[in-house]
């Protein structure tokens, strides 16, 4: 068996761990979901089956859950999560070219993920730094006042890390 | 039960603790309009369109899901109500893609009725609309996201009534969809075909693979023979596209219309229900002394056979090896009947009329063509016959009663009653009663198995052998029933199952019942009994005594299960996963 395969049977086994303890209990779904969320990073449709059978609950309810609430996602995100700021503020001050300069620069659209698993691009509300607008945040990271041409050169120090 | 006293616009009505404000309104022949509500199935309070006011409450309140106390007043047509309906219904309406001329479900449509019965003549807002691809993968099911209201009354019956659940609501807000996971087309995920949804959907949104075309470019294909067949169940609904009352038996005008739209035979599905019984009969008292696997189920519903295969692969070998009755009258026209008019049956072009999506799906299935072509080419829903008949001007309650063609035209009333569920362990009994014992059933009709419960049981003694059979109808019951027999619990010799809730009568592609309708009574029942009324009118009502099966049989097969019957009228079913 690979490492990847071994990993990933004992990030099920986690999961079952979770599941035999809410299983009996009111309202398993929301607290399971949380935690194979936290195991795996995401709830692929591997982890929703796996789910659904082991709570008896369609595979449907299981992802309109998981689509409801934006703490989980369906895809792995990358190492690193760019989230730019869509805010009026932001986007006054010309959050849209920045946007636009990452799509360019990473070849992604909005909510994807690059192949090499580095970089997630994401739009987000008002990060609350609308002083320092037009903004981005990688991972912890705050980028403030923004030209599109600041854009490769970060993206670049991320990328040689 | 107890009963309490409310009064509706003034008018007093008495009715059973519990009843809703939308039913008791109707007890006062007052008609309140709604759109996600659809009685026992999808009762969610979600559309807002049945408001109404309730003295001293505060709020308006939702009808449909909104119980009455003694002694309640409520108003159902003050200018407050008259408006918020309205408000709503133009919310809707603000982001649907409302193109009534070109939509299948106009003039059958309740968002439509509603417009024009609250009067919207324009509407005020200009919503953000979804401009979302149609999903027509599936050869049975197609999904207009753009059309769809979100009522959910689809994944109510799908995840409730059928136990299956491919399609939910998905995302939040505006992003909200009614659809299967992952962006998945609805063929790519365990659905069974059944159309059930397609019934449930009050518009547009879900509706079947419309195959008329294909039709009428056979029609008019001189090389072609084009060979017709219909299914029990559709002689008792046909007629509710031409506005006859539910349950009106139409089998001589549907005929009739058939030969006028252009086929060169016009024959009955029935009489290949009668062969279904000689092959299934006689594979099951094979099972029964001491070969195969016990119990047996039947194999008529391709929904069933899809769930089957999908969900409870293994019973896979218990499922009896008969093809269903249009797949196996496809094989008998294209090689018996075809050898015997000299036709080459790359010629022969079968349709059948079916009240059943799923049958479209399962005929494209390779397994199905025993001489080398499909054997059914095209299978259209009794909704879309109703569409040629119509668009060749014709109203079918002028037409003159006429015959099936012969031979593969013949039946009895064994045939007909395949159409209800119970029907086939009926008509099956019928016949394996008398091989057995020798002697007819001292009562044909079997009312044991008749009826709409949803799991049904009954014990028949057939000679020294007190056969135990169970029938299921709808895949949520098939389930529980299925469950049950797992574990031990409960031991068959023989299981009918149909993966529509009542049967053929009410598949999924059978007219569309309103909302309303079903609150005054049950598809079910009323198309059910037309079927049994069908039987009791015929001549012959045991398969086994068609003048046209014992002949087929003498020249060409042989006897029942024959390596030539198993050639062309068995077949076998394939493991399918769950995503
Ligand atoms: S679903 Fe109804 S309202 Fe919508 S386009 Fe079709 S007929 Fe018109
Ligand atoms: S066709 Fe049947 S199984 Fe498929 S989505 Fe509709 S109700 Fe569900
Ligand atoms: S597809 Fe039809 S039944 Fe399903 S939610 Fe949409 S409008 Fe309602
Ligand atoms: S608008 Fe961008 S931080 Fe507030
Ligand atoms: S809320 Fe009552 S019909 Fe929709």
């Amino acid at each position: 068996m690979s490492a990847i395969d071994l990993e990933n049977q004992e990030k099920f086994q986690q999961l079952q761990k979770v599941i035999d303890e809410w299983k009996d209990k009111e309202g398993p779904l929301m607290p399971v979901l949380h935690s194979a969320q936290e195991i795996f990073g995401c709830l692929s449709l591997d982890v929703q089956k796996y789910i659904s059978k082991e709570l008896d609950i369609p595979v449907s309810d299981i992802y309109g859950v998981a689509t409801f609430y934006s703490q989980f996602t369906l895809k792995p995100k990358g190492k690193y999560r760019i989230g730019v700021c869509m805010g009026t503020a932001c986007y006054v001050k010309g959050a849209q070219a920045i946007l636009d300069e990452l799509k360019k620069v990473l070849d992604l659209e909005v909510g994807e993920t690059s192949d090499d698993g580095l970089f997630t691009l994401d739009a987000t509300r008002c990060l609350g730094a609308c002083g320092l607008a037009p903004i981005m945040m990688i991972n912890d990271d705050v980028y403030g006042r923004l030209k599109p041409e600041d854009v490769k050169g970060i993206i670049d120090k991320y990328r040689d890390k | 039960m107890d009963m309490i006293k409310v009064k509706i616009d003034g008018i007093e009505v008495e009715v059973p603790a519990g009843t809703t404000a939308l039913e008791a309104a109707r007890k006062a022949n007052i008609d309140i309009p709604t759109l996600c509500y659809l009685k026992d199935i999808n009762e969610i309070g979600a559309c807002r369109m049945c408001l109404v006011e309730v003295e001293g409450a505060r709020n308006l309140q939702a009808s449909c899901v909104f119980p009455v106390a003694d002694g309640m007043s409520i108003k159902t047509n003050t200018p407050k109500v008259r408006a918020a309906r309205k408000l709503s219904l133009e919310l809707i309406l603000s982001n649907h893609d409302r193109k009534c001329l070109t939509c299948v479900r106009s003039q059958d449509c309740e968002l439509q009725d509603l417009s024009k019965r609250l009067g919207v003549d324009d509407i005020r807002f200009d919503g953000e609309r979804h401009d979302k691809p149609v999903d027509s993968f599936s050869p049975s099911i197609v999904r207009d996201p753009n059309k769809c209201i979100l009522c959910r009354r689809c994944v109510s019956v799908c995840r409730n009534v059928q136990g299956i659940g491919v399609i939910g609501a998905t995302e939040r807000g505006f992003a909200t969809m009614v659809e299967p996971v992952f962006n998945m087309s609805i063929n790519d995920v365990p659905c069974i075909n059944c159309g059930q949804c397609i019934i449930a959907c009050p518009v547009g949104a879900l509706r079947e693979k419309d195959d008329i075309e294909k039709v009428w470019d056979a029609l008019n294909n001189s090389n072609l023979h084009v060979v017709v067949q219909t299914a029990p169940a559709v002689r008792v609904a046909l007629g509710e596209e031409f506005g006859m009352e539910m349950g009106t038996r139409v089998t001589g005008k549907m005929a009739a219309a058939l030969r006028r739209l252009g086929f060169d035979r016009v024959f009955d599905t029935d009489f290949a229900a009668d062969l279904t019984i000689m092959e299934e009969g006689h594979e099951l008292l094979g099972r029964l002394q001491g070969g195969g696997k016990l119990p047996m189920i039947t194999s008529c519903s391709p929904g069933w056979i899809k769930y089957c295969e999908h969900y409870y692969p293994e019973f896979l070998d218990n499922l009896s090896t008969c093809k269903s009755p249009h797949e196996m009258m496809g094989a008998i026209i294209k090689s018996y009947y075809a050898e015997k008019n000299g036709w080459d049956p790359a010629n022969v072009f079968v349709v059948s009329i079916m009240p059943c999506t799923a049958k479209k799906f399962e005929a494209q299935r390779p397994e199905l063509s025993a001489v080398g072509h499909p054997d059914v080419d095209v299978v259209l829903t009794t909704r879309e016959l109703a569409r040629m008949i119509k668009e060749a001007g014709m109203d079918l309650a002028t037409l003159p009663d006429e015959e099936f063609d012969p031979a593969l035209g013949d039946s009895t009333g064994a045939g007909v009653i395949f159409g209800a569920t119970g029907g086939v362990m009926e008509a099956a009994l019928r016949t394996v009663h008398e091989i057995v014992t020798g002697e007819p059933m001292e009562n044909l009709e079997v009312h044991a198995v008749r009826g709409i419960e949803g799991v049904k049981e009954a014990e028949i003694q057939l000679g020294d052998l007190t056969l135990r059979a169970a029938i299921a109808h709808g895949t949520a019951n098939a389930k529980a029933l299925l469950e049950q027999v797992k574990s031990g619990e409960k031991e068959y010799h023989f299981i009918e199952i149909m993966g529509c809730p009542g049967g053929c009568v009410t598949g999924g592609g059978q007219p569309i019942v309103k909302a309303k309708t079903y609150m005054e009574m049950d598809p079910k029942v009323v198309r059910a009994k037309a079927i049994y009324d069908e039987d009791r009118d015929l001549p012959i009502r045991k398969s086994h005594e068609n003048p046209s099966v014992i002949k087929l049989y003498d020249e060409y097969l042989g006897e029942p299960n024959s390596e030539k019957a198993h050639d062309l009228l068995h077949t076998h079913y394939t493991r399918r996963s769950v995503y």
